[in-house]
């Protein structure tokens, strides 16, 4: 009978001070967060400079970075309209960060040892800071092109007073609710998947250990398991960043345009 | 009844809501590819909005699986 061991899923998901806490209390340190968003930016910032050789003939860097500046453009262009192109950057970051903090967090790196990639945005500060920045740019870009009309907002135009006086505080309460529910949603679809991943990857090593026909079999299924919620993992982190860079440029197109 | 327990328990019942939101991006889904087949035509137009409905169907559940997760955790 193997050793009674708890799996403890959260524990990937703790941050660590590795370099220069000052002080017990002291709440600034370079974490395992950091180093992970520094790698990040490194990642980005050769895969664009790679990208943005401007060969006349575009090899496979410049049609990869091409063609997801074409499709954030094209995503903008589409929910915002013309005036569109003077939030691209903000979305295009948006997008660009989720994406290669999903895809990076999701590597598996951990085979040396020590080297266990940490999702950034698996944590709700990440992810909530970004949709605060967003709604930042609704209620600005609002009040600064509509002023006080921006309440208008909430009004839906063309139905009975009757109606008006229920939607109003139930459009309300909805715009309220976006931001938690933007920056809710790519944390938890991170934060969910890990967990899984590590649930079943604890399966495998605990069925091995038992050293029992029972114990090799739920081995072979859990990894089996595993590698097919990798690979829906990937695609998990792909739609999850379009879907917030989509959801940005649609609450941005609808502080500019006001319906 | 046991803290540990109930809190076992708690998590499982919250966990059904993410079955329930599983039936519906199915639905979002399965509902944008009949459309999507009887007019090919006007289905890439759509994608944006077959996204909208995908989030705003999972993201509760999502938020089914946070709950669970509050309950299981929670000290």
């Amino acid at each position: 009978m193997a050793a009674e061991t708890k799996i403890d899923p959260m524990h990937q998901f703790m941050i660590d001070p590795i370099y220069g806490q000052l002080g017990a209390n002291n709440p600034f340190a370079f974490t395992n967060s950091s180093l992970w968003m520094l790698v990040l930016l490194a990642v980005i910032t050769g895969f664009m400079l790679m990208g943005m050789r401007r060969e006349l003939v575009p090899g496979r860097w410049q049609v990869a970075a091409e063609g997801i500046v074409g499709f954030v453009n094209s995503m903008v262009h589409a929910s915002i309209g013309p005036s569109g192109r003077a939030y691209l950057p903000w979305v295009f970051t948006a997008f660009i960060f989720i994406l290669f903090a999903n895809l990076v967090g999701a590597m598996p790196f951990a085979v040396v040892p020590g080297a266990h990639p940490f999702t950034v945005t698996s944590q709700f500060t990440v992810t909530g800071v970004m949709s605060i920045v967003t709604f930042a740019i609704v209620l600005g870009v609002g009040f600064w092109k509509h002023g006080l009309h921006f309440f208008s907002l909430f009004v839906p135009q063309g139905t009975p007073f009757v109606l008006k006086l229920l939607i109003t505080p139930v459009e309300f309460i909805s715009f309220a609710v976006r931001p938690f529910s933007l920056g809710l949603r790519p944390f938890i679809a991170m934060f969910a998947g890990h967990i899984l991943l590590d649930v079943f990857g604890n399966f495998v090593v605990q069925g091995i250990n038992s050293q029992s026909a029972a114990g090799y079999g739920v081995s072979a299924l859990a990894f089996v398991f595993v590698i097919f919620v990798n690979a829906l993992e990937l695609l998990i982190g792909a739609i999850q960043a379009y879907v917030f860079a989509l959801l940005t440029s649609l609450y941005i197109g609808d502080a500019v345009n006001l319906h | 009844m046991e803290l540990a327990s109930a809190q076992v328990i708690g998590a499982g019942l919250a966990a059904i809501g993410v079955g329930a939101a599983a039936a519906g991006v199915g639905y979002v889904f399965g509902a944008f590819l009949q459309g999507a087949l009887r007019n090919p035509a006007a289905a890439d137009g759509q994608q944006g909005r077959l996204f909208i409905g995908f989030a705003a169907a999972e993201l509760l559940g999502l938020m089914a699986f946070a709950v669970a997760m509050i309950i299981l955790y929670a000290r």
